[in-house]
């Protein structure tokens, strides 16, 4: 049906090709990499951006995890058969900026579309993360999200803690987690995904302290890490002590530990705001709070840093095929996609616009949780320990990492350790890929 | 005798159109991508391919001199040993038993033979269905009792599920073959030893077993090159090479460096060494193991 449907178009595209000029649609292949809800309103926004006019067709195909999804778009690239459109980690962010003959500045496709691209329109926090140095906005920020805590309300009732509190510092996540799990109200009472992206990096920015060298690699490529200063040590040291008795439970690099939160295995949780989605279809009663922060750091809570990805575009199409982009681009700007993207999905709106909409519509007053990480990365201005991470290969860093911090709880070595070898390897492997 | 009726082609081309498609096949699919290898593997390159520079040895000598390849080395030989002696010993021992069977022997053995025909990623993910700490039927059973069933980060318990993986998948093949061989001996040699008073394990160790070494050989190659090229499904799937580096094999470690970190050159050196190792090891197996191998 749906072959005999695209042939028919095709020979009607020839058939008037001749006589009525661009009648054929242009297909904008979207490479993307959102499983489980994110991945259905994918679905859906392409489908709503095709029904709402004729020209192009945007065929959005799920690549699978983050890391998958860049691997696939850098492998087309390379056999010349690269998608028009690639969604790409915050992780990856580095790797895209350094191929500039590989990609098309965003800031210049949307120009070319019918109505004028204006930077101010959109979130500057995070605009400022996918931008060069000189200001031009390589990537479109399709979803933005920072981390946050989520906590289980019935688990807390029953551990005797106040269920409409979460714990807002470090000190006190541990003290609950400790009563969850000596009350017994639940098995573990802590778990957390991407000890990188959270306890790492914006760690860093949420105390105020120094990722890495170069304003983390926002000024220049040249970064050396500084992770494995007192307060980093700290933090990981207190993970690894209460991993010994299950307090803590690991539950893999990403986001795997959200099985032990929605299974009510664990008690609280860290994970990006993007995980909402999840979350709220696991039918569980769930509350959340701010990324806790260390009391003793003299600036915190200072600002988080923008995770979740953007959409890239490949250089060498043709304008035909940019235009649909710009076309797909501005629709995904509109206010009412962009209060829904965020209302459905638990990412941060990306223009400010759709941002004052939902706020006017009384929406974060019935659902707090959502304006969370707006507040927590528009709150201050940022410093440069809080502008964003960025390395040309940060996900090998963040693997050598995750190999260092696995180590340590498992008891082979303490924090001070892991730490010193994950900077030790780190810097190694940053000057390797620089070329020094 | 052999040489007088060895069938002769008259058309002096017949011959090579035959095996065209084979050799372009190899062509495609081996000499190709090898040679490309061995181009990637004297390069320095970004991922995208947009500037590229000729560093000579240069690749060969920082993975060579990385800690972490001689650890990954370590965790292949142990990693291919296990998944070998686990995958043929347990083959064995269940193609002995089928054997045995009188009634319904088809059944047992079709039974038996299903596991190979599951793909590598997905016997993957029914252990690690199984065996997920986080939502593993039988971690779960395992935890309540109160062992401390976790692989994401004992490396000892996360190389003992990654073998359980990869040998389950192969007993069903080795079963096969076993099953064959133990067709092929003559049943008279083992009736003859059991009038003598041979005992059911003396039978088996003096008769079946070296009566078996031909398959038994053909195996041990197989499933080496086995436990070194085709678990890296499972091992993506169940653990992902961690904790840290504790199941990351040489080949899994190609892929990381190549696909996961984009250093092109240092996994393509990789793929290089790792195609001398195994033209080294299946010559070695075949020059020196093949002479003890007794054929009947």
């Amino acid at each position: 049906m749906t072959v005999h449907g695209t042939k028919l178009t095709v020979a009607l595209g020839i058939l008037l090709a001749s006589s009525t000029a661009s009648f054929a649609v242009t297909e904008i292949s979207w490479w993307h990499a959102m499983p489980g809800a994110n991945g259905e309103v994918v679905q859906e926004l392409t489908k709503e951006f095709n029904e709402s006019q004729s020209e192009y067709k945007v065929v959005p195909v799920f690549k699978g995890t983050y890391p998958e999804a860049l691997n696939a778009g850098i492998a087309a690239f390379r056999a010349k058969q690269a998608p028009d459109i690639l969604q790409v980690f915050d992780a990856g962010t580095g790797v895209m900026m350094g191929a500039e003959g590989a990609i098309k500045p965003v800031a210049d496709i949307l120009s070319m579309g019918e109505t004028k691209f204006d930077k101010s329109l959109y979130l500057p926090g995070i605009v400022s993360y996918y931008s060069k140095p000189d200001g031009t906005m390589l990537s479109f920020p399709y979803n933005s999200s920072s981390p946050i805590l989520y906590y289980n309300k019935d688990i807390f009732k029953k551990a005797g803690l106040d269920e409409n509190t979460p714990p807002k510092t470090w000190p006190e996540v541990w003290e609950a987690a400790k009563k969850i799990k000596t009350s017994g109200a639940a098995n573990c009472g802590y778990t957390t995904a991407w000890l990188t992206w959270i306890h790492t990096e914006n760690y860093a920015a949420w105390n105020d302290i120094t990722w890495g060298s170069n304003e983390n690699g926002i000024g220049g490529v040249d970064v050396e890490l500084k992770i494995n200063s007192p307060l980093f040590v700290k933090h990981f040291q207190e993970l690894a002590d209460l991993a010994k008795d299950g307090t803590f439970r690991y539950g893999g690099r990403t986001s795997e530990a959200k099985q032990l939160f929605t299974s009510g295995e664990c008690g609280i949780y860290n994970d990006s705001s993007g995980g909402l989605g999840d979350i709220i279809k696991s039918g569980m009663n769930y509350g959340t709070g701010q990324l806790p922060y260390e009391p003793e750091a003299k600036n915190a809570p200072q600002n988080t840093i923008p995770g979740g990805a953007s959409l890239w575009v490949f250089a060498g199409k043709s304008d035909e095929q940019y235009k649909g982009v710009a076309a797909f681009f501005n629709f995904l700007s509109k206010t009412e996609i962009q209060s829904k993207l965020h209302q459905v999905s638990g990412y941060l709106p990306v223009t400010l616009a759709a941002y004052e909409a939902t706020k006017k519509s009384g929406f974060y007053e019935k659902n707090p949780a959502r304006e969370i990480p707006i507040k927590q990365m528009m709150g201050k201005a940022p410093t440069e320990n809080s502008k964003g991470v960025r390395l040309v290969n940060l996900p090998q860093v963040r693997d050598i990492q995750n190999e260092e911090y696995e180590n340590m709880l498992a008891g082979k070595q303490t924090a001070q350790q892991a730490l010193d070898n994950a900077v030790e390897r780190g810097n190694a492997a940053i000057k390797q890929a620089i070329g020094q | 005798m052999a040489s007088s009726t060895r069938v002769t082609f008259p058309n002096k081309f017949l011959p090579y159109l035959l095996l065209a498609p084979q050799l372009a096949i190899t062509a495609i699919f081996f000499y190709w991508p090898a040679s490309q290898a061995i181009q990637q593997s004297v390069l320095r390159e970004d991922p995208f391919g947009l500037s590229t520079q000729f560093v000579g040895l240069g690749n060969f000598k920082r993975v060579l001199n990385d800690p972490n390849y001689l650890n990954s080395l370590q965790v292949t030989v142990i990693f291919s040993i296990a998944t070998a002696l686990i995958a043929m010993a347990f083959a064995l021992l269940l193609a002995v038993m089928a054997d045995k069977v009188i009634r319904g022997k088809g059944v047992y053995r079709t039974l038996l033979i299903w596991p190979y025909a599951v793909a590598p990623a997905i016997a993957g993910m029914l252990w690690l269905f199984l065996f997920n700490p986080s939502m593993g039927t039988l971690a779960y059973l395992l935890r309540s009792t109160g062992y401390n069933w976790d692989p994401l980060l004992n490396s000892d318990q996360a190389m003992l599920l990654v073998v359980a993986a990869a040998s389950w998948k192969q007993i069903s093949y080795n079963f096969l073959f076993f099953v064959a061989g133990l067709q092929a001996i003559p049943k008279s040699l083992i009736e003859a030893a059991a009038i003598d008073g041979a005992g059911e394990m003396k039978r088996f160790w003096t008769i079946v077993f070296p009566l078996l070494a031909p398959t038994t050989f053909f195996l041990l190659v197989v499933n080496t090159v086995y436990a070194f090229f085709d678990t890296f499904g499972i091992i993506h799937a169940v653990t992902g090479g961690g904790p840290g580096k504790a199941t990351e094999t040489l080949v899994y470690k190609v892929y990381n460096d190549g696909f996961v970190n984009l250093i092109l050159g240092d996994s393509a050196a990789q793929s290089v060494i790792l195609m001398v190792i195994v033209i080294a090891m299946t010559a070695v197996q075949f020059r020196y193991v093949e002479r003890k191998v007794h054929y009947g």
